[in-house]
């Protein structure tokens, strides 16, 4: 592992080592660039992830403070926990569940699509979907995503096997196991998926595509990666030529240290990628760092989601088996007819035992609903909802300046205010949902509400127009040029896939992007 | 409990039970006979809770000792929190002594009353995370948990289900060996 000094000006800082800042590390490294990455978490391994739920949330998950507002029912459900992300080495992608669905064509062009929405801020992506699907390819065969460049797909479990006959029973065509990041049979060394469901908890057998055990050792093989772990960046500064120049950050024992840099690059996964720019307010950018346009922590996006669960009278076992595999792809279309723009997804959706009336049921429900709930537990099927959410720009990350974190500064405030296009998407998607579980026999059926954000887009986007985002089709900062996004924040807008796919392949065409540009001297 | 004990200024109240013969838990504890200690709450404050928490949460076959689980958690996490303790103990002191001898609906009622209070969330809140999360409730209700240490459930029943047609290979993918 390469030691790079701190007043070493050469080094390039990634901020954040998860699906972006994971990716974009080994990219730069193993093509010769010096490359610190700083990430806040600690650093776990398959032998250390804890297998027991409430002990592996604690483990994993950012529990930093953060605060919220706004109509979103996750203020009254979740107020401590808006939104859902990880504090480890390798980021949230330790605790996904793998899902690599891409983005449609038809999405990247959502203002052309759905036209004006009234109260939205939708733009079109500033990237052509042809050029996107040449990084979509290349994030596949890397992540060894399944049902794509001739993998198979997993298996069906019991699980999939309620919903694909529900679906199917309904009219619905397009079903399946769906495209993961999970191994079906041992490839890049790593081992092949058990089917044992403890994919948010860690995956042990290393199945499930990670930074943790991919990116991340093979950018330290390289000796050109100085992985600092337990390192939080408090502020990023800039010279009188308005370029970034450092990154202050703290160690685990709290000592302050300022890291040279010649280009920085923050990936700290939306929520906290917005909070770092907006922390580094200055003299020369009062409002943040790269916030000239008043655009970042605006248009802040989490998907339209929630549970829907069919109880059933024959035994199904839902634990058993790949969280996540299982899609309904036919709602992804953009379809005015059901009353909405945009399009959504269903996806099979387990939860353990003592997460399910935490995380998959309102907080109004209790006493016999809840008793007659739980105890159908192994005679239980469920699903989450996918969908693309509008983004508006008053809903935003600011800083909450009367909370602060340990290190004294002020934490994210998250404030969403529904549209009611997201509404009514959500109850189309319950009313197909319940419809699939009860077209195979549920005796009942029952949804969540929205659940705490694990999918965090939009807070630093691309745009063409300075105006509408933070940051070009590159990632890199309309005000500072050597300012680089990395990570989902940079989401145009979201589209109805999960994200992680699109953001490794984001990750892959600006680490291109960047050796091209260091080698020629244009940063 | 025994005198010795007894002079631990700490203990406030305590609560006892028997644990249901020939019931999962019966199988998994060294005997049936249980005695929790509380720390703050009175053994009459404790008794309240713990039907409380049934009210919330209620399985009937579920023995009293999962529920005195959850009173211990919130009789624990009172220690270090006065503001939570006073609310707690006067959200008990309303319902009253006669709450836990009430019937069900009764019970229900008085909840819903005060569902919106501090009191009843805290108590829901610490019910849904305590009660399910222990060994007793994973036997309970079937609840197999982790399964690396098994070699997943690959094997192991993860597609044993029998009562729907299966999944054409094309939509599913090959079962490893
Ligand atoms: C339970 C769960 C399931 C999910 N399942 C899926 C799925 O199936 N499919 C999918 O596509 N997506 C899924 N996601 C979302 C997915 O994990 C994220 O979209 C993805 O990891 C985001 O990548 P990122 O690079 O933006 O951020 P992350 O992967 O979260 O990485 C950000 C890293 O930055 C670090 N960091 C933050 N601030 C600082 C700072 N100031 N200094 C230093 N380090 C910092 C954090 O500690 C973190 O490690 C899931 C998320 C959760 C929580
Ligand atoms: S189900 Fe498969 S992917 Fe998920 S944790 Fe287990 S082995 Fe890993």
């Amino acid at each position: 592992m390469a030691q790079i000094a701190h007043d070493d000006s050469n080094a390039v800082v990634i901020i954040g080592s998860g699906a972006g800042g994971g990716t974009l590390a080994h990219e730069l490294t193993r093509r010769g660039i010096q490359v610190v990455l700083l990430e806040a978490g600690a650093r776990q391994s398959m032998a250390s992830f804890s297998q027991n739920p409430g002990e592996a949330f604690g483990q994993l998950t950012w529990l930093d403070p953060r605060t919220t507002s706004g109509n979103w029912s996750v203020r009254e459900d979740y107020p401590g926990l808006p939104s859902w992300t990880a504090k480890t080495v390798g980021g949230t992608t330790v605790h996904w569940t793998g899902a690599t669905p891409r983005i449609s064509p038809w999405e990247v062009r959502s203002r052309t699509t759905y036209g004006a929405v009234d109260g939205t801020s939708l733009i079109d992506w500033p990237i052509e979907y042809s050029e996107l699907l040449h990084y979509y390819e290349l994030a596949e065969k890397r992540m060894f995503v399944t049902r794509r460049h001739g993998l198979p797909g997993l298996p069906a479990s019991n699980h999939f096997k309620v919903m694909y006959n529900g679906a199917k029973r309904i009219g619905y065509k397009r079903v399946h196991t769906g495209h993961l990041a999970v191994n079906t049979s041992p490839m890049d060394d790593r081992g092949m998926c058990i089917q044992q469901g403890f994919c948010v908890q860690g995956c042990k057998t290393g199945a499930k595509w990670s930074t943790l055990y991919t990116e991340i050792p093979r950018a330290e093989a390289t000796g050109n990666l100085d992985l600092r772990v337990q390192c939080h960046a408090t502020r990023i500064e800039h010279g009188p030529d308005g370029r970034a120049n450092a990154v202050i950050y703290r160690d685990a024992q709290g000592n302050e240290h300022r890291q040279k840099a010649r280009l920085v690059c923050v990936a700290c996964n939306s929520v906290e990628t917005a909070r770092l720019l907006l922390l580094s307010e200055s003299a020369q950018f009062p409002h943040g760092l790269a916030n000239s346009t008043d655009q970042v922590g605006r248009h802040y996006c989490r998907h339209t989601a929630g549970f829907i669960w069919g109880l059933f009278d024959k035994p199904i076992h839902m634990w058993r088996g790949t969280t996540l595999s299982g899609i309904i792809e036919d709602e992804t279309k953009h379809d005015p007819k059901r009353g909405f723009a945009g399009g959504y997804h269903l996806e099979l959706a387990a939860l353990d035992l003592p997460s399910l009336p935490l995380a998959g049921i309102p907080h109004t429900v209790w006493g016999r609903d809840l008793g007659f709930f739980m105890e159908h537990y192994d005679r239980m099927a469920g699903m989450l909802i996918n969908g693309e959410d509008m983004p508006r720009s008053t809903n935003r990350v600011t800083l909450n300046r009367d909370v602060k974190d340990r290190n004294g500064l002020p934490v994210a405030h998250i404030h969403i205010d529904e549209h009611s296009n997201d509404t009514a998407m959500r109850a189309h998607a319950q009313r197909q949902g319940r419809a699939v579980y009860e077209a195979v026999g549920a005796i009942k059926t029952m949804v969540s509400r929205q659940t705490p954000a694990t999918h965090n887009m939009g807070t630093a986007r691309m745009s063409k127009d300075p105006r509408d985002g933070v940051c070009n089709a590159h990632g890199r900062a309309h005000d500072v040029p050597n300012l680089y996004i990395s990570d989902g924040s940079t989401l145009s807008t979201p589209g109805s896939a999960n994200p992680t796919l699109t953001i490794v392949a984001l990750a892959l065409r600006q680490a291109e992007h960047i050796s091209k540009e260091l080698k020629a001297q244009n940063i | 409990m025994d005198n010795s004990r007894r002079e631990f200024l700490a203990v406030s109240g305590v609560l006892t039970g028997l644990l249901v013969a020939g019931g999962p838990l019966a199988l998994l504890a060294p005997s049936r006979a249980w005695s929790i200690e509380l720390r703050t709450l009175s053994s009459s404050e404790g008794a309240t809770l713990q039907s409380m928490t049934r009210t919330i949460a209620p399985h009937d076959r579920l023995d009293n000792a999962a529920y005195a689980l959850v009173v211990k958690a919130i009789d624990e996490s009172l220690q270090a929190d006065q503001h939570l303790a006073d609310v707690i103990q006067s959200g008990l002191g309303k319902l009253g002594s006669n709450f836990a001898t009430s019937p069900e609906e009764v019970r229900v009622n008085m909840l819903k009353n005060i569902e919106a209070t501090e009191f009843f969330q805290t108590v829901r809140a610490k019910t849904l995370a305590t009660l399910y999360a222990s060994p007793l409730a994973y036997a309970f209700f079937g609840y197999e948990g982790e399964a690396f240490s098994k070699g997943g459930y690959l094997g192991r029943g993860f597609n044993d289900l029998k009562w729907l047609p299966e999944v054409p290979l094309e939509d599913s993918g090959p079962v490893p060996n």
